[in-house]
């Protein structure tokens, strides 16, 4: 359910890339290059120097090759990937929640196993996105506080509720289906480590796709009952799919810049168009139809076209309105502060074992690497 | 949510199979080497990317600086004749 969630966030850019610290090898950078920035050698120096690395960075962006950790990077360049990946990576696990809710309640043991590997593959992508986050400088710790306290936003879609087991089926089909059409793109993206977490992700997040499908599938061709259910799980999810692809491309703030960086490789328009394209003959085959009277094929154009999507709503969602805004963020806030003894207890049993004052210096013992 | 127990961060390396080396597969925070272990299973082998892994304290590892980029690695820069396609050999000579 890997969804990318730049466009959505209206809030200006958070200034988390100016808190850069050293932190392990490929996060290295920042430090390196803040001292780098500080030695002498004059203003005139200094600013041949900053040209020198804006060209080398213009040049490879250009060039399509991929600017890595320990490269020099505009700073908007840097807070704009720690923006983009937190709240992808947010929307990772935040998204667990809506189909978590179906675990316990799930029809058979085998969709139960289905559902409890997909949400785990969700906490998975979260974590492959916070650690690509990280390499740019900001900590896990800071992530998740400006999740917790609202300050770096999660995909709108998972502020919707998940009424019935259909629902499980819409979100792998349509959820996840829009989640990949933007993510297969960001397969390419400038930055290295995030380019190769969407290859991960990408990986793994077909299974999600198929599985939705089967089961709603399954239901479409059930009872009477399970056909209506799959129907509305439908109705109710199309149109909010559709916005995730974020607003229309002369509203979007942050798009052009980030297509002038290969951060994003297609407007938001584009990409909902491919995936209104994708999704019509995937309806007529689950014999369901999609909630749309204006949808018809355009032969002209060679697309469908399709009726206005409210963004009225859509804004009201971003802005904390949806029907699970705040359930959402409180049980995560929960999880968080319930788990704490955990951390903490482990951070301890580590720094006793190590027989070391903090855990930080306590990983040296073994020599596991020569397997 | 303080960042007092922050743990440290692990660089993971992934055998995909018997006969090829360790590949690096991404990071992760981890309390301690197992604990690493443990958590780099869980995720980076979920569907059977691996049969050994390798987890090293991301603060152990020297990386040169991208400062050297250009004096650090332009010894090889100028010696094409280490590459076999810097040899002319003539048409019909076989197996070299």
């Amino acid at each position: 359910m890997a969804t990318r969630r730049t466009i959505e966030s209206n809030e200006p850019n958070d200034r988390s890339g100016g808190s850069l610290r050293s932190r392990g090898t490929e996060m290295a950078t920042a430090a390196a290059q803040k001292a780098a920035e500080t030695e002498p050698g004059g203003a005139g120096s200094t600013a041949a120097r900053a040209a020198e690395q804006q060209a080398a960075f213009d040049e490879a962006v250009a060039a399509d090759e991929r600017i890595e950790p320990r490269d020099w990077m505009p700073d908007a360049y840097r807070t704009s990937l720690i923006r983009q990946i937190a709240q992808h990576a947010h929307s990772e696990i935040i998204g667990m929640q809506p189909e978590a809710n179906w675990i316990t309640r799930a029809p058979s043991l085998r969709r139960k196993a289905i559902l409890m590997a997909k949400a785990q593959d969700e906490a998975g992508h979260g974590l492959y996105l916070y650690s690509a986050a990280e390499t740019l400088g900001v900590s896990r710790d800071e992530l998740l506080d400006k999740l917790h306290s609202g300050r770096q936003k999660y995909s709108s879609i998972f502020n919707y509720p998940t009424l019935t087991w259909a629902d499980v089926g819409a979100i792998g089909w349509l959820v996840d289906g829009a989640a990949i059409t933007n993510q297969v793109p960001l397969c390419r993206c400038s930055y290295g480590p995030y380019a190769r977490a969407m290859i991960r992700v990408c990986k793994e997040e077909s299974f999600h796709q198929r599985q939705g499908y089967e089961s709603l599938l399954a239901l479409s061709r059930g009872t009477q009952a399970q056909h209506e259910m799959a129907q509305d799980a439908v109705n109710r999810w199309w149109w909010p799919s559709l916005m995730m692809f974020g607003p229309p491309d002369e509203e979007s703030s942050h798009s052009e810049q980030s297509m002038t960086w290969k951060i994003k490789r297609h407007s938001n328009d584009e990409l909902r168009q491919r995936f209104v394209d994708i999704c019509v003959p995937q309806a007529e085959s689950l014999g369901l139809t999609l909630p749309d009277p204006d949808l018809k094929w355009n032969e002209a154009r060679g697309h469908h076209d399709f009726g206005p999507i409210d963004w009225t709503e859509f804004w009201d969602v971003l802005k904390g309105n949806g029907p699970c805004n705040d359930q959402r963020i409180t049980q995560r806030r929960r999880a968080h502060e319930e788990g704490a003894w955990v951390r903490e207890a482990a951070a301890a049993y580590a720094t006793k074992q190590a027989g070391a004052p903090r855990a930080d210096t306590a990983a040296t013992a073994h020599g596991e690497a020569t397997a | 949510m303080s960042s007092s127990t922050e743990w440290p961060l692990w660089e993971i390396f992934v055998r995909s199979r018997r006969g090829l080396s360790h590949t690096h597969a991404g990071s992760l925070h981890a309390p301690d080497a197992e604990m690493a272990l443990r958590n780099a299973r869980d995720l980076y082998t979920r569907r059977s990317e691996g049969v050994s892994l390798w987890v090293v304290p991301a603060a152990a590892i020297t990386a040169s600086s991208p400062d050297e980029k250009d004096s650090f690695f332009e010894p090889a820069g100028d010696k094409p004749y280490r590459h076999p396609t810097f040899y002319d050999i003539p048409e019909g000579v076989k197996h070299l």
